[in-house]
């Protein structure tokens, strides 16, 4: 499975997906309501200590940062001119306190333990109406498609080249969808045909 | 919902996935970079319809807050949907349901001119209806600012809706049973 996991046995590492998942609505949605500048930078440097503490790297910190960075920059620069420089400070703290702590939960948590834990939490579902079997039947169709895209993204370019097509974004994308819903198709009446049916 | 109904709410996310693969092209003349995936967007409501559209794109975001690194430049995780652009993300399943819905009113397949204008309403429209409120909201920018701020990717969004437009057009007259 390609995620962002990272490997490790720290606290955090051991902690059920649905534990850290739900602290961190719960961090994000607090800090959104406090307004202290102290608070917000006392909360970053903790996120900060916890990486060290669960053996990870300031590089693997920064990391987490650096595909936001420019946004946080040009963020940081529009509040100082706009507003002040505290308000520049705490906005920055914010943001980069949560995408840390966020990050935090990626690189310590498999995707597929995510997607068990978020499967035996599907039974919610049920009371409104969504059968949990389909939801998960979609997540894992889903996950297999994106290689399969790949390979035959990577067909029709080849097939393209030789029509001196394969730099067109229409001449690639319109037989990618055709062949992959011909696929989907396929697919669904042979899940149809072994009776399949998830309640 | 048909089996078929969830093999293609399965295939549009990963659709939606794969396109965030292509790298981003920065035009020159604006500087700002354009990603591929947001035709997703457009391609699941004009392609799979409202109802599977938007489940289709709420898909590919669980499959984000996961922690797949599946948003363009190899992103994810849950820490994007807190980030200043988390609005954005977060109006795109809304966006192909709307996009879905308002091509599902035809019979067959909307004209050219009005494919466009449904793409443009949907997937640019509403998606910064949602998007820039959530960066002033998140970044404390006045509505003004956040939006002079997000100005720079219209045009790009609008080469997006002329080539969602143009493919969704392809598709279904290379594939009717659409």
């Amino acid at each position: 499975m390609f995620d962002l996991y990272r490997e490790g046995s720290s606290f955090l590492h051991r902690l059920p997906p649905g534990v850290k998942l739900l602290s961190l609505a719960i961090c994000g949605t607090v800090l959104f309501l406090l307004d202290s500048i102290v608070i917000m930078l006392a909360f970053l440097v903790t996120t900060v200590g916890l990486y060290l503490a669960v053996g990870f790297s300031l590089r693997t910190a920064w990391a987490q940062l650096r595909p936001a960075a420019w946004i946080l920059a040009i963020l940081f620069v529009a509040q100082v001119v706009l507003n002040s420089w505290e308000t520049a400070v705490f906005i920055i703290a914010r943001f980069a306190g949560l995408l840390l702590l966020a990050g935090l939960l990626t690189l310590t948590t498999r995707a597929s333990d995510m997607i068990e834990a978020m499967e035996r939490g599907f039974w919610v579902l049920r009371y409104v109406g969504v059968s949990p079997a389909k939801v998960s039947l979609a997540l894992s169709l889903a996950l297999r498609f994106i290689p399969v895209l790949a390979t035959v993204t990577n067909e029709v370019r080849e097939a393209q080249k030789v029509r001196g097509l394969d730099r067109s974004i229409i001449a690639v994308a319109i037989p990618v969808v055709v062949r992959m819903l011909r696929m989907s198709d396929d697919i669904s009446d042979a899940i149809d045909a072994r009776g399949y049916a998830p309640r | 919902m048909s089996t078929r109904d969830i093999v293609y709410i399965a295939l549009f996310a990963a659709l939606t996935a794969a396109l965030g693969l292509f790298p981003p092209i920065t035009l020159p003349a604006i500087g700002v970079p354009i990603t591929a995936q947001s035709m997703g967007v457009m391609l699941a409501g004009a392609l799979a319809g409202s109802k599977r559209g938007g489940l289709a794109l709420l898909l590919f975001i669980v499959l984000v807050a996961i922690g797949l690194p599946l948003l363009s430049g190899g992103r994810g995780g849950f820490g994007i949907f807190l980030g200043p652009s988390g609005g954005f993300l977060l109006s795109w399943p809304i966006a192909a349901f709307l996009i879905g819905w308002l091509f599902e009113k035809h019979k067959g397949e909307p004209t050219l001119p009005l494919a466009l204008v449904y793409l443009a309403v949907g997937g640019i429209g509403l998606v910064y209806l949602i998007g820039v409120p959530w960066i002033a909201f998140a970044a404390e920018l006045s509505l003004t600012q956040a939006f002079t701020g997000s100005i720079g990717f219209v045009p790009g969004d609008l080469i997006k809706v002329v080539l969602a437009a143009l493919v969704a057009r392809g598709v279904r007259r290379a594939y009717p049973a659409l």
